[in-house]
């Protein structure tokens, strides 16, 4: 229980996503129930049995300079994009450069200056740098080795963007990657909360990123039959909880956020988002990619959520379901959340499935949830499951459709859901602030 | 390839330095130091030097890219390689 445990706040946000180039844009889009799902403009896209995607709204090229985006992969860079914003957000003043190292600027110094010793980083991704990985054995395999750019493998390692985000912000009090497929930046959330409870860091810079959208990903996971067919209309593809939901969307994005111990957020007056008030893991042990049908080990994720945050079932009012829009997961996470929250509690809730407007992010989708998850509980207000036309015949809970749902006033709190191919469960808690 | 002038291998290494590491041409001149001066660090110099066999048709092998410390040092390496 959370009893004389340090509490742990939310500061900051940053995002990237296919429905805008940061979180108010991608907040707006959300309570707007637009699509971020695009036809792919592809050379031999017809090859593929699936020709549509969630691409990010801004390309990292607006952003970054030509010099630097060659030494990062995609997921790195957008990386660094949502860390950013998320740091401006807490209002820290930009990083200084410290003697012979290469993160920070010269430019003004307004806003809280943080100790890096006490500064964290917790970032992950499922996949890693895919495109780096496969366009440098092109090279390699047309050129030689000699042409293979020496960046190789710090772009196509997954910890790459932990790495350049600790350089950046001169986070020196640990720099982590937990990778487990979609499940991963969920743990980072996790991982970081527990950082700051142990006393390792002050502030976390935590989150995560995915950007393999390829057409390799598209072939491996269209061979598996996990992605909608819906080539003729994408933006109608990610339907969660609808009859005629038919796999998910691959999506791409970085999702951030700045999390703090609560006692250094007052002592420098922050804006607190949330709290960010457990997280609770538990693992199948059941099939590679299968989750286990009896719904027992996402139960169980949910569950040591609400005693890590100290919270009873009543206490949610909110769940930003995984909910992919495949033809069992959906209905299934719903048997889970009965499972885990009790009949009664479970009915008075409400669920929503963003990934209908982002597509899965993989990797970068616990963040990004968890994001959506805190605003939501900030605001009051949930976004719809878009695409949700004609309602799955067994969904028995409260979903949210058509409008946004105004939430109660109160210190109400929620639950983000992430589940990932290896049976990794994780569900974070996050309570409003008042 | 003809053989260039100290002028244009000078311009041809800016040119391949802004695309490699992002700094400004005017920066490049004779006397900086590649590591101390251009803060280039040494899987940027693989990439330069990969990028410089091409562009003055001569080879740099590993040994010798460590003795190459200057720009000047470059400009003299590669003309003395062309004659």
């Amino acid at each position: 229980m959370s009893t004389n445990q340090t509490k742990v706040v939310v500061t900051g946000l940053g995002a990237t996503t296919p429905l805008g180039g940061d979180v108010p844009s991608t907040w707006s889009a959300l309570l707007a129930g637009e699509s971020g799902v695009r036809k792919l403009d592809w050379e031999n896209v017809d090859r593929l049995p699936v020709r549509f995607a969630a691409q990010l709204a801004v390309e990292p090229s607006e952003l970054i300079p030509k010099a630097q985006l060659r030494r990062l992969d995609r997921c790195q860079a957008i990386a660094l994009i949502a860390a950013r914003e998320a740091w401006k957000d807490a209002g820290f003043a930009p990083p200084v450069k410290r003697k012979g190292g290469k993160g920070g600027d010269d430019g003004p110094k307004d806003g809280f200056q943080v100790d890096g010793e006490r500064l964290g980083v917790v970032v992950s991704s499922g996949i890693g740098g895919l495109h780096t990985a496969l366009n440098s054995y092109d090279t390699f395999r047309e050129k030689g080795w000699q042409r293979v750019t020496p960046f190789t493998v710090p772009m196509l390692m997954p910890n790459g963007s932990s790495g350049h985000i600790s350089i950046e912000f001169g986070a020196t009090a640990g720099s982590h990657t937990l990778v487990s497929a979609c499940a991963s930046s969920a743990e980072a959330i996790g991982y970081a909360i527990d950082m700051i409870r142990t006393g390792r860091a002050d502030v976390v810079i935590c989150g995560g990123t995915e950007a393999c959208i390829h057409p390799l990903q598209m072939a491996s996971f269209g061979v598996m039959r996990a992605l909608s067919t819906r080539n003729d209309e994408p933006e109608r593809a990610s339907r969660p909880y609808d009859k005629n939901r038919d796999g998910f969307v691959l999506g791409e994005g970085a999702a951030m956020m700045i999390l703090e111990s609560e006692e250094h957020a007052r002592a420098r007056g922050a804006r607190v988002h949330a709290i960010a008030a457990g997280c609770g893991y538990s693992a199948d042990a059941y099939d590679i990619v299968l989750p286990d049908p009896s719904g027992e080990g996402q139960a169980k994720a949910m569950r040591r959520a609400l005693a890590d945050a100290g919270l009873t079932p009543e206490d949610i009012v909110h769940i930003n379901a995984h909910a992919t829009s495949t033809p069992a997961g959906d209905i299934a996470e719903l048997t889970s959340i009965k499972a885990a929250l009790g009949e009664e509690a479970a009915r008075k809730l409400c669920i929503t499935a963003t990934k209908s407007m982002t597509g899965h992010l993989l990797g970068g989708a616990g963040a990004l949830e968890s994001v959506i998850t805190i605003l939501s509980l900030r605001e009051g207000l949930v976004p719809a499951v878009a695409n949700l036309e004609d309602l799955d015949d067994e969904v028995d809970l409260d979903i949210v459709r058509g409008e946004p749902r105004k939430l109660p006033d109160g210190p109400i709190a929620a639950l983000n859901n992430s589940f990932g191919f290896g049976g990794h469960n994780v569900s974070v808690a996050f309570q409003r602030a008042v | 390839m003809a053989v260039a002038t100290e002028q244009e291998i000078l311009d041809g290494l800016a040119e391949i330095i802004d695309e490699i590491v992002g700094i400004d041409k005017s920066e490049v001149t004779p006397e900086k130091s590649f590591v101390d001066d251009l803060d280039i660090d040494s899987l940027s110099m693989v990439e330069i030097a990969v990028a410089a066999q091409d562009k003055f048709g001569v080879e740099i092998p590993d040994d010798k890219l460590k003795d190459l410390k200057t720009v000047k040092d470059v400009i003299v390496y590669v003309q003395n390689l062309q004659q």
